[in-house]
C-alpha cells in the first residue's frame, strides 16, 4: 500500500491529486493551515477510499514544526510519495511597497519549503518521490509577479540539485511546473483559453510521480510557451508587458 | 462580468459574476449586487442566472462528509453530483431515492428544484428524502433545517429556486438496491387511452415507469410512443459494467439540426423500431435514467439560439383531455422534439412550498428556440395548463408569464418571507414583474 504524505492538502490542486490516491487506496497524511478545512477533506478522501487518512496542522512557515510533522507521518513506516503544494499567491505591488511582506511572501514560497524538504530528504528511501509545485513563473522573472517568481526560482533550482544527489539511492524528485489553474488562488483573474482545470493539473501530478519524471509543465503545452519566454533575449524583454 | 454561466437550453443569456466557492466553513464572499448560488447549470431556463448580479458556483463545495453503508445515509456537501453519489455508494449496494432524467446535478440544485423522477409515483420528490441540510443566510447565519427543526425553513428552501440562502451542505437517505441493473418491458402504444390504461395499470406494481410519445403524429396516430417500466434487478453473472460513453457535440453548429424533417424522420423511426407489442429487457441504469447523459453537451444540437424546454403538470381529473389538447397544439405547430416524455405523477405531497410536482400527468418537451412563433406556442401551452389548474416547472421555464407563474405556485406570497435580502434570480425578477 502506498504511503503519502500531502503539504498543503487544503489547496485545490492537492486536493484533487489526493482524491486519486484516496481511489487506489492509499494511506494519507495530510497537512493544512486550517483545521476545520483540513477534517473537510479527510473525511472526504476516507470515504472516497484512502486506507487511512491522518491529519496534522501546519503552517509551512513555522519551521520549528517540521521535525514533529515528519516525525508523525513516518511514525507507522516509510513515507513513499511526498507531494508539497503549500504556497501563497503574493500581491506583487503590496511587496514593492513593503520590504516585510516581500520577504514573508518569499519566505513562504521559497525557503519553507526548502526547509521542509531538507529534513524531509533525510528520510526518503529507495523507490520513493518528492514532487513540489513549482511554477511556470520560476523559470523567467517577470514584472508582474518577481516576488513569487524568484522565490519558485530558488525552488526550482534547489530541487534541482535535491534531484541530483538524490538519484544514486533511488528516489525520484519532480519538478511541477504549473501554468494558469483555476483555483481560489488565482480567484481575481480573468479567466481565458490558458486556464486549466485543478483536476486536470492533479491527474497530471499523479501521473508524473508514476513515471518518476524530473520536471513537468502542467499542462504540457507551458513547456512551449516557457521555452519562448526564456529564449526572449534581455534587452526585447525588459520592454516587454509581460 | 461575464457570459461564460449558461443555462442548459442557453436561452436566455445573461451576465454575471461567478464567485467559485471552495470551503463550507467559509462565509459568503464579499460582492456588490444580489447573490444566487450555481451549481452544475442543468436549469433549462432562467432560474440559474442572475443577470447584472453574482452567481456563487458551488462546485467547489464538492466533498463527501459521511456514509453510513448499514442505513444508506448520506450526508455531503451541496456541489456533489448526483452520479458522483451513485460512483460512491452504488458499489455499496445503495441508490438514488430520486432521480431526475440527468445525473449530472448538484445535490444543492436537486433540492432548490425539488427534482423527480420516473419513481415518482411511488417515491415523491426528492425532497421527500432530504433528512436535513445546512442554509447560510447573507447575515452569516446557518439554520440546520430538518422537518421537525426550523420546518417553514425546510419547506421554503426545498423547491426554493435558490433564493432562501445557500445550502451548503445536505443528508440524504438513499435506497438499498440489488445493483445497477434494472428489467424493463416496453409497450407500444397508439394513442392515450391506451397510455392512461397502462399507466394506471403498472402504479402499484413498478417502481419506475415513464413513456415517450411521439410529439409529431396526428389524427388516429395522436399521443402513440412507448411505455416503460423497470425494477431493480440482480446482476446477471458474467456481466460487466457497460463503459461510459465518450460522445459529445463539440461545438454549437450554426443552426439547429433540430427541425421538421428531421423531427419527423426521428419520431416514426423512434415508434416503429420496436417491432412487437412488447419488448423485456435486462438494461443496465445509465440509459434508462440517464439517457442523454451519453452525449455530452446534447444542448449544443439546438445551434446558437438555444432552445426552450416546457414541462407541465395537468390534475387527474383534467388530465386526459389536457394532454390531448397540449398534443394536438404542439404536432399543429410542427415544433417539438425528439425527446417526448409523460408519465403520471403519484399523490405523496411533495415538500416544498414551491414544488413542482403534484398528483396528475406530466408533460415535457423541447423546443428549437425559433423566436417569436415558439413563443406564441408556449403562452398558448401555458394558458392550456392554466385552464386545468395545473402548472408549469420553473427550472425548465425561461418566459412563462408572472400572472401564470403566481397562479400555478400559489404559495408565492408565504413564501416571500423567507427569501434571503440578498438573494435573487432573473427568473423571480421575471416572475414578480
Amino acid at each position: 500500500m502506498q504511503k503519502v504524505l500531502i503539504v498543503g492538502a487544503t489547496s485545490a490542486i492537492a486536493e484533487q491529486a489526493a482524491r486519486l490516491y484516496a481511489a487506489r487506496g492509499a494511506s494519507l497524511v495530510l497537512t493544512g493551515r486550517q483545521a476545520e478545512r483540513l477534517q473537510a477533506v479527510a473525511a472526504d478522501l476516507k470515504l472516497r477510499g484512502a486506507a487511512v487518512v491522518d491529519t496534522a496542522v501546519l503552517d509551512i512557515d513555522d519551521l520549528p514544526a517540521h521535525a514533529r510533522v515528519v516525525e508523525q507521518a513516518w511514525k507507522a513506516g516509510a513515507v513513499d510519495v511526498v507531494l508539497v503544494a503549500a504556497g501563497t499567491l503574493p500581491d506583487q505591488a503590496a511587496c514593492e511597497a513593503s520590504v516585510m511582506l516581500t520577504v514573508k511572501e518569499f519566505n513562504t514560497n521559497g525557503l519553507s519549503v526548502i526547509a521542509l524538504l531538507t529534513l524531509v530528504a533525510q528520510r526518503m528511501q529507495a523507490g520513493g518521490a518528492i514532487a513540489v509545485i513549482s511554477s511556470v513563473a520560476g523559470d523567467r522573472g517577470r514584472q508582474s509577479n518577481y516576488v513569487y517568481g524568484s522565490a519558485k526560482a530558488a525552488l526550482s533550482a534547489f530541487l534541482s540539485g535535491l534531484r541530483q544527489r538524490l538519484a544514486k539511492s533511488g528516489v525520484a524528485v519532480v519538478t511541477i511546473k504549473p501554468g494558469f489553474v483555476d483555483t481560489p488562488m488565482t480567484r481575481a483573474f480573468k479567466k481565458g483559453a490558458l486556464w486549466a482545470s485543478p483536476q486536470a493539473v492533479g491527474r497530471g501530478i499523479v501521473r508524473a510521480v508514476d513515471r518518476r519524471r524530473d520536471v513537468v509543465y502542467l499542462p504540457w503545452f507551458w513547456w512551449g510557451i516557457m521555452f519562448i519566454i526564456n529564449h526572449v533575449p534581455e534587452a526585447i524583454f525588459k520592454r516587454a508587458k509581460l | 462580468m461575464s457570459a461564460r454561466i449558461e443555462s442548459w437550453g442557453r436561452y436566455p443569456r445573461a451576465m454575471q459574476r461567478a464567485l467559485p466557492l471552495g470551503y463550507r466553513d467559509a462565509g459568503l464572499p464579499a460582492a456588490e449586487g444580489t447573490l444566487l448560488p450555481y451549481g452544475n447549470g442543468r436549469s433549462y431556463g432562467d432560474s440559474c442566472l442572475n443577470d447584472g448580479g453574482n452567481v456563487l458556483c458551488t462546485r467547489g463545495l464538492d466533498r463527501f462528509m459521511a456514509f453510513d453503508a448499514a442505513s444508506g445515509v448520506l450526508r455531503c456537501e451541496a456541489g456533489v453530483l448526483l452520479s458522483e453519489i451513485l460512483a460512491l455508494c452504488l458499489p455499496q449496494g445503495w441508490f438514488l431515492p430520486v432521480s431526475p432524467g440527468t445525473k449530472y446535478v448538484t445535490v444543492g440544485g436537486a433540492i432548490a428544484n425539488d427534482v423527480h423522477g420516473k419513481n415518482h409515483h411511488v417515491a415523491g420528490s426528492f425532497g421527500s428524502h432530504v433528512r436535513a441540510f445546512e442554509l447560510l443566510r447573507s447575515d452569516g447565519e446557518r439554520r440546520l433545517c430538518t422537518p421537525e427543526e426550523n420546518p417553514e425553513w425546510f419547506a421554503a428552501t426545498i423547491g426554493g429556486l435558490g433564493l432562501t440562502g445557500l445550502i451548503t451542505w445536505a443528508e440524504i437517505q438513499m435506497k438499498r438496491v440489488l445493483g445497477p441493473w434494472l428489467a424493463t418491458e416496453t409497450y407500444k402504444f397508439g394513442g392515450l387511452d391506451e397510455f392512461f390504461a397502462l399507466s394506471s395499470g403498472s402504479e402499484g406494481y413498478h417502481e419506475y415507469t415513464m413513456a415517450w410519445v411521439d410529439c409529431v403524429s396526428t389524427g388516429e396516430s395522436l399521443g402513440r410512443g412507448l411505455f416503460t417500466n423497470a425494477e431493480h434487478a440482480p446482476t446477471p453473472p458474467g456481466t460487466a459494467e457497460p463503459p461510459a460513453g465518450r460522445l459529445a457535440i463539440p461545438f454549437t453548429p450554426p443552426m439547429s439540426l433540430v427541425n421538421g424533417l428531421s423531427l419527423k424522420a426521428f419520431n416514426w423511426l423512434y415508434y416503429h423500431r420496436q417491432r412487437t407489442k412488447l419488448r423485456r429487457a435486462l438494461l443496465h441504469y445509465d440509459p434508462v435514467f440517464y439517457p442523454l447523459d451519453g452525449i455530452r453537451q446534447w444542448n449544443r444540437m439546438y445551434g446558437p439560439r438555444g432552445f426552450l424546454q416546457h414541462q407541465c403538470v395537468i390534475p387527474p381529473t383534467e388530465a386526459r383531455g389536457g394532454i390531448e389538447e397540449l398534443l394536438r397544439e404542439i404536432a399543429a405547430s410542427g415544433q417539438g422534439s425528439f425527446l417526448a416524455v409523460l408519465k403520471l405523477f403519484g399523490d405523496k405531497p411533495s415538500p416544498g412550498m414551491l414544488s413542482f410536482p403534484r398528483p396528475g400527468a406530466t408533460l415535457a418537451l423541447d423546443f428549437p428556440n425559433a423566436g417569436e412563433k415558439t413563443f406564441r406556442l408556449l403562452e398558448r401551452l401555458d394558458a392550456v395548463v392554466a385552464a386545468t389548474g395545473g402548472a408549469v416547472y420553473p427550472a425548465k421555464d425561461a418566459r412563462m408569464s408572472g400572472k401564470h407563474f403566481r397562479r400555478f405556485f400559489p404559495a408565492w406570497e408565504r413564501f416571500q418571507a423567507y427569501i434571503d435580502p440578498r438573494f435573487s434570480s432573473s427568473f423571480w425578477r421575471r416572475v414578480m414583474e
